[in-house]
């Protein structure tokens, strides 16, 4: 057992934690924010997205104890029922989910993707390193593909992501 | 309620509520988190330990024993659940292969244990430490060695092993065109975001089990079954389910060993599926190999039709009924179907998304493209030369209602298909060869009886609460929007509970049929309220009309609250059908459309545009439908273009078992899709006028994918996935 202390969705939490506990399970069963969801536990669906010191991770690949004095943003830190969040509005208003597991992942690389992408940091797609980056089709579509979406949201999560971001997907 | 007659005129044809797009009821929750998923239950039981399962290491065979020792003194374990000490179990109706193995193990990857323990660490490591020892025996894993053994299946669900019509063999061979193909599908997983989850408690003989499940009563009936016990005693709950396609249609491992690991540790215990363990412990989508005849005139007509399918399955199991589209889709006075089931040694293979007509879709739709090409007509010119406005091995039932040709030339004209080039490989943009394809959508829709309880109370909420599901399909909001319509209420003023197995018994969500028939049920329930407030205010039931919150009847009107009074009123009821479904043929209908381009040199392949028009009855609200057919046309292009659980024949598993060699498509793999449907009520089907639409989006994508992959490289792949490697030794030459 280790002691460890972050910050979620602005608040402190000093924990004492099995060093084998990842940071999804120190969220879900420790602190009871279950919005982060378990799809695969091994870091290939985005279920367990969340926003580490402003950038996203995959929350079920690393250990709690790796996050001493990080601040940490998930799906109930953005937006609750009564005062969403303009992404999570979004995805609401154009039907971007169905069975809703893999929404709070999808939502919380949403904000993150257009941070990154107002940064300025390229992805697999961007064709000019040196230019500033914009977020076409094929960037916002290639920077997303590590959220699966089995139910097949996904043209309706572009329209989500281009409305806050201020375009047509 | 009976459902015996056409429906006429009723309430829900005001459409106030139902058919607009209302976005869904429980999306504030999805989007913030806060929508409560069975592992999530924190809120309902204290004490919870964790379980973790542990999947057999050979595909058949026996345990010969298992060493528990190091696993019972690691830290924190609590208690281990194997068959040895489970008691005497019982199979559930629905299940073929047992959910935990021993010593009998029928299938890689069946459950052989649970190990219990105070954290999910604990539980974790203390599994590592069994030591099992099996003795392997020879299994069957391979379908087409199984093809010549493979024997005729009892009729099921999916109809007969055999089917004819006329004279199929001397109509075919007397046909001046014919094709004659063989098609492959290979095993598909569900591979749905939420791994099954259960938290378990008893309460003395009593058991609670918080869980994802389809089909309540099912999974309710099945688990008392197996723990022989009264189904009374036990409950099922289950308000969110993140995602199904058919793979939580039954009682699964998580289920029964949450069960029975709590009344082994003697508190609540809470057990997810591991992702690696899904595709092989629970069931999946069988491969099928499929030959298919078609004898056509010169002019199109199509004379003979044959549809031929093997798949395999454990023992119990059945077969994939990929022909069932076959006696319904097309015109042709000479038909045959038959089914033939091979025994494997495969984990069970069951329904996925649309069981049999995605499958059969897949080949048929292909076979179509062929034989247009061997005419030299057009594919779509082709099908609508060959609609039937009837059943065509029973010309005295009709369809309800059929709009196929519509939906080909709607679906047409919008696609812009009149700029296809029929002849492959010929379009070109920049490194791209691109083509266009076709195909037909059908699925049957079905009737089943469902049920719901109804309750207004002095606040004039109106509560509906059934054991149906939603399983993303928009269940909570197309149900509040019909009990909205049918009091006269604003969609705010109901409340819709999911998913308890103490709600009324509804159909559930499986084979398209949830929207259509829970609607119903709800529609009987609120219909008896109705009748139950006219009654109390002394109303004539008849004449008594529900909107804005009133109850009016000649000059009097009186406000639901008020008319609830403080004990409030409730009423159930469930609908159920007489023989419409037997005089009439009730089918949904559509058209994909699909634009790909493959790459002149590597022979990648993209989808560029898809288009699918859909005919299904009223669609209840356009948005939440509109979602669900575009959810199963990304579904199609998995099928089409990557999705293949690998059979590794040595050891008898599917050797792709997680989700990045089991790949299902991303954001990348899709491009915006458009999706129409047609203006269309079926007042055949139920009160609502609705039919089924989830599974209709799969059916004939992934053959509308082929075609335009052929279209756009000449290359006809009849084995599925389309992957580059089957196309890239043919590539045309290009410049």
């Amino acid at each position: 057992m280790t002691k460890v202390s972050f910050d979620v969705n602005g608040d402190t939490h000093q924990l004492e934690l099995d060093t084998r506990t990842t940071l999804l399970d120190a969220l879900r069963e420790h602190l009871h924010l279950t919005g982060t969801k378990k799809g695969c536990d091994h870091g290939q669906c985005g279920a367990c997205t969340v926003i580490v010191d402003g950038r996203r991770i995959n929350s079920c690949l690393t250990l709690a104890v790796m996050h001493e004095g990080d601040e940490i943003t998930t799906i109930e830190g953005l937006g609750a029922p009564d005062h969403l969040h303009p992404m999570q509005a979004a995805f609401v208003k154009h039907d971007g989910y169905q069975c809703g597991y893999c929404t709070p992942g999808q939502i919380c690389s949403a904000v993150a993707v257009l941070d990154e992408v107002r940064s300025g940091i390229p992805s697999h797609v961007t064709a000019d390193l040196t230019a500033p980056v914009r977020l076409t089709n094929a960037e916002l579509r290639e920077r997303m593909s590590g959220n699966i979406c089995r139910c097949g949201a996904y043209s309706n999560i572009a329209d989500a992501i281009g409305e806050v971001a201020g375009r047509s997907a | 309620m009976r459902f015996e007659h056409p429906a006429t005129f009723n309430p829900i044809d005001q459409l106030k509520v139902v058919g607009h797009p209302t976005s869904r009821i429980e999306g504030p929750l999805k989007t913030t988190g806060t929508a409560p998923y069975a592992y999530e239950r924190h809120d309902v039981v204290p004490n919870q330990a964790y379980g973790y399962i542990v999947g057999a290491a050979i595909g058949k065979g026996r345990i010969n024993a298992i060493d528990l020792a190091a696993a019972k003194d690691a830290p924190g374990v609590l208690a281990i659940v194997t068959a040895d000490n489970a008691g005497k179990l019982g199979k559930g109706e629905r299940n073929a292969a047992p959910l935990l193995g021993g010593p009998e193990i029928a299938h890689y990857h069946q459950a052989v244990a649970l190990v219990v323990a105070e954290t999910f660490e604990q539980a974790r490591a203390a599994a590592q430490l069994l030591r099992i020892d099996y003795s392997k025996a020879d299994g069957k894993f391979d379908l087409a060695a199984g093809v010549d053994g493979a024997i005729a299946p009892k009729p099921s669900f999916g109809g007969p092993a055999d089917t004819a019509v006329g004279t199929f063999a001397s109509a075919f061979a007397a046909a001046p065109v014919q094709l004659d193909a063989r098609y492959t599908t290979p095993d598909q997983g569900h591979a749905m975001m939420e791994p099954h989850a259960s938290i378990a408690a008893w309460d003395g003989d009593k058991l609670t089990v918080w869980t994802s499940n389809q089909m309540i009563a099912w999974g309710a009936g099945d688990l008392a079954q197996t723990l022989g016990i009264p189904k009374d005693k036990v409950r099922l709950i289950s308000p969110y389910i993140g995602g199904g396609f058919g793979g939580k249609l039954f009682l699964r491992a998580d289920v029964l060993l949450a069960a029975l690991g709590a009344r082994a540790a003697k508190r609540p215990v809470k057990v997810a599926l591991q992702r690696p363990l899904m595709f092989n412990n629970t069931t999946h989508r069988p491969a099928t190999i499929q030959r298919i005849r078609i004898g056509a005139d010169r002019d199109g007509t199509i004379t003979a039709i044959g549809h031929e399918s093997w798949s395999g399955n454990v023992k119990d199991g059945e077969a994939e009924t990929a022909v069932s589209q076959t006696r319904l889709l097309y015109a042709g006075a000479n038909r045959m179907t038959a089914m033939r089931l091979a025994a494997l040694d495969l984990p069970e293979g069951n329904a996925m998304r649309a069981p049999g007509e995605a499958s059969g879709m897949m080949a048929l739709e292909i076979a179509i493209d062929e034989l247009a090409e061997k005419l030299g007509m057009d594919p779509v010119a082709l099908r609508i030369k060959n609609d039937t406005q009837v059943d065509p091995e029973h010309p005295e039932r009709r369809f309800s209602q059929r709009q196929f040709v519509q939906c080909l030339n709607e679906g047409a004209a919008r696609f812009g298909w009149s700029q296809r080039n029929p002849k492959p490989g010929q379009v070109r943009d920049g490194r791209w060869l691109v083509g266009m394809g076709v195909a037909a959508a059908f699925r049957n829709n079905l009737v089943t009886k469902s049920g719901a309880r109804v309750r207004l109370d002095q606040q004039g909420v109106v509560t509906v609460e059934t054991d149906m599901t939603d399983i993303g399909t928009g269940s909570y909001t197309i149900i509040a929007q019909t009990a909205a319509e049918m009091m006269g209420v604003p969609l705010e003023k109901v409340v819709v509970r999911l998913g308890d197995s103490d709600f009324p018994v509804s159909c559930g969500s499986g084979g398209q049929w949830g929207g259509n028939n829970s609607t119903a049920g709800v529609y009987a329930a609120c219909v008896k309220l109705r009748e139950a407030i006219a009654q109390k205010l002394g109303f004539n039931s008849d004449e008594a009309e529900f909107a804005d919150g009133l109850v009016r009847a000649g000059n009097r009107s009186v406000p639901l609250a008020q008319a609830a009074g403080q004990d409030g009123l409730v009423a159930e009821d469930a609908i159920e059908y007489g023989d419409l479904a037997k005089t009439w043929q009730q089918s949904t209908f559509g058209a994909h459309f699909v634009e790909v381009g493959v790459d002149a040199d590597t022979a990648e392949i993209r989808v560029r545009r898809m288009l699918a028009v859909c005919a299904a009855g009223r669609i209840l609200n356009p948005k939440a439908a509109r979602s669900q057919v575009i959810g199963a046309m990304t579904m199609g292009v998995g099928a089409a273009l990557m999705e293949d659980l690998v059979v590794d024949k040595r050891h008898g598993l599917f050797i792709n078992h997680d989700l990045a060699s089991y790949e299902v498509p991303v954001h990348a793999d899709i491009p915006h899709q458009d999706m129409v449907f047609l203006d269309e009520t079926d007042p055949v089907s139920s009160p609502m006028k609705a039919k089924g639409v989830a599974e209709l989006g799969i059916c004939g994508v992934a053959a509308a994918v082929a075609n335009a992959v052929h279209n756009a490289t000449g290359i006809r792949v009849r084995d599925y996935p389309i992957t580059l490697d089957k196309l890239i030794g043919q590539l045309p030459e290009v410049g």
